[in-house]
């Protein structure tokens, strides 16, 4: 029964491709999508059946794939992310049927949408090499695939897609030489054998196949400096795709880490995880200082990507860590909080990615210098996407905050352990924890203030209306999830338990309790429903008693409330251009961490022809871009692209000097041969 | 019978908690401008002016920006529901309030955020430059505050292998030679200088100009009339209150009531006034001899107080 719903998962997912591509333009998106439902549905139910039995399903087949056969093996770490991976899904399609005519109803689009899900599903199922690369693959690919379905009308779209695909083949590249040296040297392909083989290895090949990994699945998970696909990618997807690749597919990066590290390799030395760490300290900040000045909503959203999968892999390090320095139950903590973290990612990601593709199609931009008022004329939509910003910023009682005590806590407690990698990466990683939040809270203060409230800063906004009922549905279900897991965390957290002992077996439980969340063992309680309901009193009490004590004076008789123009300072006339903009709000951020970011200014200033001291206009550009990838990537592209030119000499077009190469060659071969 | 009185009995400790904070702040407030005053020379409003402010202000009429969503009503009520929040679960006139289980200092520092956002907000909401620019400046500022302030709250848990509050402020009771370890005083120092830049003090902000361009706070709320600048006066003096009051009892507990009991509590409320208002009256006689920092200076003194919170946490590992 449960073998069985992981291949019906397989064969809605490609029928639903198939129907994608071929049924008539009305039918197709509709089919396509309740196939994938299909999909995530039997999916979902092959997840829970694992997470609540604790037993892993295998589907073993050697006639589908060729020499190497496929083989699924679904355990409870793999399962809790099938399950974010189709909560995700199904609520992107639902927006998807609403978005479809925004570039997602083409044959391509309609058919590689169920295929990116379908994989995605798949990944985690994967219980052998090739399958897993078979899967992962197939996700770059149709991930690929649909950066590029804008390409006609957004010219970005092209080089974002080029970032993308050498990115993620560069990952493809080094996971494929990690695993081909576990395999070799276990004998087989399977996990099961690798898992099995791998205490025997040399400490030298263990390490390499880490730090390959490592990078592989790092670019994934968008940590810094391997990122730079994904402030492009992740924007100029379709709103849909921008959800399904930021809430589910980087995902897969962390659980490529988790399954490598963790599992496959049954962990390693300190010095991996202290890496880990330093990968998720630097991702973090830099995700978050970039979207603290992005002023691109979508862009915004991609660096906070970033940011989040920094969070992670510090908790994820720190879990190593622990467990390297013999503390399995803090390693096990450390990790239920970094899954935790990801599980909330995926919620409020996606509903924001999917409100910011709402702002898209209602506004036609995405720049927030352009936005505003959009909280009076898409009430719905804004404030899903506050829910989501709230989120984000970790802040009770929403569930980004339970993720993120979790991570305090666990680093907190972790400090118990006497080693110096401990005592030098804990602080600089709580620190690091609390700047990301800070600056996460004035990014998504800026989003939001910017972006929804205030006046239109253009006609397009000014004009704005709600978006239709499906995106609205779609958006509003993972923003739903966001409040569910803020208040009632426990709804999740057995499952990742489950996840966590598959990695670290034989601890306890890291957390107990129903209404409160109690750490096993340690000193740790926090009760998300009793500050849900203690703020939701609060609010009760701040408006009731003002005016229960209030004195009526009997002879004042007016209105409570009077609407007014603003008063500004007594300015007459206040128009939207007076307002602060995104840039604006986020200049103080960005001169105080200049050295980072490494803004370039440019000041024209025109005279009128009679005098120079007349000026006619002034223009003041200022753009932020990554400085990574100018720094890092700049001179690797620039190394390749003088050698590329070099070799444009040797070829000319001239059919004789081709020829004349081909005898050189022949020459050669013979003078060697003989 | 013994469970509703029982229960009665935590109530009233609760209320009394949350009254002496919110009529506390505003005393506060007052207390402190008539130090400033008189140590310039003047001979300032009564103390209970705040006080007076407030009941004014709650009978006037609120008026809203033309363009302002609901946001610019919600903020000022978020930020005092916050207040109050933290009022009930925090150890301020007892180490045994009564969701004190609850009272994690992390889950305090992102209810203080939630309220500081909402403002943010709100001040966004109307659509002029002035509120934009105090979000902003706000903002920057709790952004790189927040840093020194988590890394503060680690370095005092380590002693107590917690983040309770109520279980950190008996553990300066039950421990008293933690409170004088270098680890504390450099904590205490990290804390002082971030609740400075939180409350909108000087050297940080100033709150007793009203010209909106050098300021942050006043710029921040400028749209806010009536009552719902009550709400804010009324938060921010109630944050201020919490902010000085678990300073107090974090590095001074004493006098704190450690047992139920009315006499225990009256003890625990005189104590926390009389401690809160020594350090306000210290906050305000340094405001005396302060100048406001530019703004682009501020980053230099918040990363001293985190570099002081990051040697508190490794002298605190050292140490223990």
């Amino acid at each position: 029964m449960s073998s069985a719903s992981l291949i019906i998962e397989a064969a809605a997912g490609f029928t639903a491709a198939v129907a994608g591509g071929t049924l008539p333009a009305r039918l197709r998106v509709p089919a396509a999508t309740v196939l994938t439902w299909g999909a995530c549905a039997s999916a979902a139910v092959a997840a829970v059946t694992v997470l609540q039995s604790g037993q892993p399903i295998v589907v073993n087949s050697t006639q589908i794939l060729p020499l190497t056969g496929i083989t699924l093996v679904l355990d409870p770490l793999g399962a809790v992310f099938v399950v974010v991976t189709a909560v995700v899904a199904v609520a992107a399609t639902i927006y998807g049927l609403g978005y479809a005519r925004h570039g997602l109803s083409t044959r391509t689009a309609a058919a590689t949408l169920p295929l990116f899900v379908t994989s995605m599903l798949l990944v985690p199922a994967a219980g052998s090499v090739a399958t897993f690369l078979w899967a992962w693959e197939l996700m770059a690919l149709s991930s690929l695939l649909l950066v590029l379905v804008d390409h006609r009308r957004r010219e970005a779209a092209r080089s974002a897609a080029q970032w993308y695909a050498v990115m993620t083949h560069i990952g493809v590249a080094a996971i494929l030489f990690a695993f081909l040296m576990l395999s070799a040297h276990a004998g087989g392909q399977t996990f099961a054998d690798i898992q099995a083989h791998a205490g025997g290895l040399s400490p030298a090949v263990r390490s390499a196949a880490f730090v390959l990994a490592l990078i592989g699945f790092g670019s994934k998970a968008g940590a810094v400096p391997l990122h730079v696909w994904l402030p492009k990618a992740h924007p100029e997807a379709p709103s849909p795709a921008s959800a399904l690749m930021s809430g589910a597919m980087v995902s897969l990066g962390v659980y490529g880490i988790v399954r490598m590290g963790d599992g496959l390799l049954g962990g390693g030395p300190a010095w991996w995880w202290l890496a880990v760490i330093a990968l998720g300290v630097v991702s973090a900040l830099f995700g978050a200082l970039h979207s603290a000045t992005s002023t691109d909503l979508k862009r915004l959203l991609a660096y906070s990507t970033a940011d989040n999968m920094g969070l992670v892999l510090i908790g994820v390090g720190a879990s190593g860590l622990f467990a390297a320095e013999g503390s399995p139950a803090l390693a096990a903590l450390a990790m239920v909080a970094a899954l935790l973290v990801l599980v909330n990612h995926a919620a409020f990601k996606g509903s924001l990615f999917l409100s910011a593709g709402s702002v898209q199609v209602a506004t036609g931009t995405r720049d927030l210098d352009r936005l505003g008022g959009l909280m009076r004329r898409m009430p719905v939509s804004a404030t899903i996407f506050m829910v989501g910003a709230l989120a984000i910023a970790a802040l009770p009682p929403l569930n980004g905050f339970v993720g993120e005590w979790l991570l305090f806590q666990s680093l907190l407690h972790g400090l118990a352990v006497s080693s110096t990698g401990v005592a030098v990466a804990v602080p600089i990683a709580v620190a690091a924890l609390a700047l990301t939040g800070g600056l996460t809270a004035a990014a998504f203060v800026k989003a939001m203030g910017i972006g929804f409230l205030g006046r239109p800063r253009s006609q397009e906004a000014a004009r704005a209306g709600e978006v239709p009922r499906t995106m609205r549905f779609g958006a509003g279900l993972l923003a739903a999830a966001c409040v569910v897991l803020g208040v009632a965390p426990m709804v999740v957290i057995p499952a990742i338990e489950q996840a966590t002992l598959v990695v670290i077996p034989g601890v306890a439980e890291p957390l107990h309790g129903g209404v409160e969340l109690e750490l096993t063992g340690l000193r740790g309680v926090l009760s998300p429903v009793l500050l849900a309901v203690g703020l939701v009193l609060a609010v009760g009490v701040v408006v009731t008693l003002p005016r229960l004590l209030q004195v009526r004076r009997p002879q004042v008789r007016r209105p409570r409330v009077r609407r007014s123009d603003a008063w500004g300072c007594g300015r007459e006339l206040q128009t939207a251009r007076m307002q602060y903009t995104a840039t604006s709000f986020a200049e103080p951020m960005q001169r105080v961490f200049n050295d980072v970011l490494r803004p370039a200014h440019d000041l024209d200033v025109s005279h009128t022809a009679e005098s120079r001291y007349f000026i006619e206009s002034i223009a003041y550009r200022t753009t932020i871009d990554d400085a990574v990838e100018r720094r890092v990537y700049g001179p690797v592209i620039d190394f390749f692209r003088w050698w590329g030119g070099r070799a444009r000499l040797l070829q000319n077009g001239s059919v004789h000097r081709y020829l004349a190469y081909g005898l050189v060659t022949l020459v050669v071969i013979l003078v060697v041969l003989t | 019978m013994t469970d509703v009185s029982t229960a009665l009995a935590s109530t009233l400790v609760t209320l009394t908690q949350v009254a002496t904070v919110a009529v506390g702040g505003p005393l506060l407030v007052g207390l402190m401008r008539k130090v400033r005053c008189r140590l310039e020379g003047r001979v300032g409003p009564p103390i209970h002016q705040p006080l007076l402010d407030l009941r004014k202000l709650f009978a006037k009429q609120r008026i809203r920006p033309d363009h302002a969503s609901w946001i610019f009503p919600a903020a000022p009520v978020i930020l005092v529901a916050t207040a109050l929040v933290i009022a009930v679960v925090s150890p301020l006139v007892t180490t045994v309030p009564t969701w004190g289980r609850d009272a994690d200092f992390f889950a305090v520092v992102f209810l203080l955020l939630l309220g500081s956002v909402f403002l943010a907000l709100g001040g966004l909401d109307p659509g002029t430059p002035f509120g934009g620019m105090g979000a902003s400046r706000a903002m920057t500022i709790g952004a790189l505050a927040e840093p020194a302030l988590l890394v503060s709250i680690l370095a005092l848990s380590i002693p107590a292998q917690t983040s309770n509050l109520p279980a950190l402020v008996r553990s300066g009771l039950d421990q008293p030679h933690l409170l004088a370890s270098p680890s504390r005083l450099l904590a205490l120092g990290a804390f002082v200088v971030v609740v400075l830049a939180e409350s909108g003090r000087l050297p940080v902000d100033n709150p007793s100009t009203h010209l909106e361009l050098t300021m942050i706070h006043e710029a921040l709320v400028l749209e806010y009339a009536g009552a719902d600048l009550a709400l804010v006066t009324l938060g921010e003096s109630m944050r201020l209150a919490l902010l000085l009051g678990l300073l107090v009892n974090l590095f001074v507990p004493w006098g704190v009531a450690t047992h139920p009991g009315a006499a225990w509590v009256a003890l625990g409320v005189v104590a926390l006034a009389g401690k809160v208002a020594a350090a306000g009256v210290a906050i305000a006689v340094f405001e005396v001899f302060t100048a406001k920092l530019r703004l682009f200076r501020l980053p230099e003194l918040l990363a001293g107080s985190l570099v002081l919170a990051v040697v508190a946490v490794v002298t605190a590992l050292g140490v223990g």
